[in-house]
């Protein structure tokens, strides 16, 4: 197991590596001149700040100067300046990370919350009228545009209940209801396609593990319908639901991104369209690195605890 | 060949769910294909005494802020979508099997580097990898279709990897080989056919997904630029007026879930027939 672990943080190291060299790759790929193009919208363009920038940016090194110089001020937490507002980037994002995983964790809870009696339900009353609506469900779930229902919510609420503060954001440690208030419809929204998911793999991988040889052993010395499901199938049937948490999670993280625009809520994605429609590079990359680090290591120790709870999971 | 098309259509046709995707998935084809000649309505003309309106005879979907037809901006943004789409799917099904196959056939360093450069896209969430070609590229509906094409590839590439490995380690294959033919030929003729289905089917699912990527990225702003109709462009600008005629908003994002659904059924159909581990399972 340890060997394992070393293993996939050598790969994790590796991954990242490529990642920053591909997000620091990004600005030269810009068609034509980046530096230009950072200052387009600006009017006061003088040489001297198109300079400036340059320097400032480390453009007028040669590239691999620059890719250790911008590396090491990454490792050391300098992701680099905003162009527009001269602050720091890494606070910029850390001032919008909050708003973004409060959504992803809570879309998550609820997801798992409810995709857990739905799957048993489905399969335990195969065939039925409810596993039939719960599969349909699931189908039209997948494939739900989520920012569509956040518009649609929107329209609902603003309509029936005109008192609701669906809109904007504030801090959970300012005003817990409040917070808690305008960030039920997102949560809601993004996490319908997610729920699906679940819902349809955990159904599946049940009906297949109440389908084997163990459970018949387990019914036919004659146990309780309910102890073989919770205490024998169900633990069997978890283990691929843990499986595509971690590509679930990628769905969800797509899914929070665009649903801020709807909601108005100041998070990462909110941020990066920002940075976009300002040409703001190095806030860009910044975002993108630090969400696919935070995105990779999730995704690690997800496989780590499905290695930890599956002792089947050989090391190879 | 045309003995095994003729029954996997017989069986399609008892699979009710997938014939269901299918006639979806073709319907939102036609109209793609077909858009102009469906409505008379240009989807760019403006009427002032027209905005706002809800479903009647003259508007089916009613009317937006400009006073422009609803119905047939959806058949013009299904042409975006299905072009966009398409074209990404085209694109990283290539690009990504021929990775996959090459990484297959010549092992060792090859392998290794390229599905090693793979895994370092992967890392990447959907989204955030699309919005990043699009922040180098600038916005516009080519540039999405790249931009989702690139983030699909190692799909594709892991994708044809695993089996082409496993159909080359055939015996049938090392005899092909022993008799003398040649590389190119042994993966045409041995290899391609043994991973076609499950390209398919992902190529169907993935069809599914780009429609909903591309039109979260034109709905971001991102994707497809005004005034050409585009289905997310469509419900980004109706939250404007949502209040005052909630229908564009309403006729649009339903437009995007059944072009979705239609493939994703389809293709969960077509795993089911071609997929014999599945077969006989409801899942």
């Amino acid at each position: 197991m340890i060997a394992y672990v070393l293993r996939r943080l050598l790969d994790l190291a590796f991954v990242l590596l490529g990642v920053s060299i591909l997000v620091f790759l990004m600005v030269r790929f810009i068609p034509g001149d980046a530096v230009e193009i950072m200052l387009g919208a600006n009017t006061d363009i003088t040489p001297d700040r198109v300079a400036a920038l340059r320097h400032g940016l480390g453009l007028d090194l040669p590239i691999h100067a620059q890719y250790w110089k911008w590396l090491t001020g990454v490792l050391h937490g300098d992701l680099g300046t905003s162009i527009w507002t001269g602050r720091p980037v890494s606070g910029e994002i850390l001032a919008r990370l909050p708003a973004t995983l409060e959504i992803t964790l809570l879309a998550l809870l609820l997801a798992l919350a409810l995709s857990f009696p739905l799957g048993v339900l489905a399969a335990r009353a195969r065939g039925s009228v409810s596993d039939v609506v719960v599969r349909v469900l699931s189908i039209v779930g997948l494939t739900l545009p989520t920012f569509w229902v956040g518009v649609l919510m929107l329209l609902v609420f603003s309509l029936y209940l005109p008192g609701w503060p669906a809109i904007g954001y504030v801090p959970f440690t300012e005003q817990p209801l409040g917070n808690l208030a305008r960030m039920a419809l997102p949560t809601i929204a993004v996490s319908l396609p997610i729920i699906a998911g679940l819902t349809r793999i955990l159904r599946s991988s049940l009906l297949d593990v109440l389908g084997s040889d163990y459970v018949r052993t387990a019914r036919s010395k004659g146990l309780g319908e309910r102890i073989v499901l919770y205490k024998h199938a169900l633990r069997n049937a978890l283990i691929p639901m843990v499986t595509v948490i971690g590509v679930q999670l990628g769905y969800l993280l797509s899914g929070v991104v665009v649903i801020e625009q709807v909601f108005a809520i100041p998070g990462i994605g909110r941020l990066i369209i920002g940075a976009i429609n300002q040409r703001n590079y190095p806030l860009i990359q910044g975002i993108v690195l630090v969400v696919t680090a935070v995105f990779v290591l999730v995704n690690l120790l997800v496989d780590l605890t499905y290695a930890w709870i599956d002792p089947r999971v050989e090391y190879s | 060949m045309t003995a095994q098309v003729r029954d996997f259509l017989r069986r399609l046709a008892r699979n009710p769910v997938g014939m269901l995707g299918l006639a979806l998935a073709a319907l939102v084809i036609l109209a793609a294909a077909l858009g102009p000649l469906l409505t008379p309505v240009d989807p760019l003309k403006q009427s002032v005494l027209e905005r706002f309106q809800g479903p009647s005879w003259r508007h089916l979907l009613g009317t937006d802020n400009f006073g422009r037809d609803t119905l047939a901006r959806i058949l013009y943004g299904y042409r975006v979508s299905v072009a966009v789409s398409f074209g990404a799917v085209a694109l990283s099904g290539l690009v990504g099997s021929t990775i996959g196959l090459a990484a297959a056939f010549f092992g060792g360093w090859i392998d290794r580097v390229l599905m090693r450069l793979m895994d370092i896209l992967l890392a990447f969430p959907i989204i955030l990898l699309a919005i990043a070609v699009l922040a180098v590229l600038g916005p516009g509906a080519v540039n999405t279709a790249l931009a989702i094409g690139i983030v699909y590839t190692p799909i594709f590439a892991r994708l044809a990897r695993g089996p082409a490995l496993t159909v080359l380690s055939w015996d049938y294959v090392s005899a092909a080989r022993a008799v003398g033919a040649g590389g190119a030929r042994v993966v045409v003729r041995h290899v391609l056919p043994n991973i076609f289905a499950p390209i398919l089917v992902q190529t169907t699912l993935s069809l599914s997904t780009a429609i909903l990527v591309e039109a979260s990225l034109s709905f971001l702003g991102l994707g497809t630029q005004p005034p050409t109709p585009s289905l997310g462009l469509m419900l980004s600008q109706a939250r404007d007026y949502m209040l005052l005629s909630p229908w564009v908003s309403i006729f649009s994002g339903f437009a995007i879930l059944l072009a979705s659904l239609g493939f994703n059924l389809f293709g969960d159909g077509m795993r089911d027939l071609l997929d014999p581990t599945l077969r006989g399972r409801d899942v």
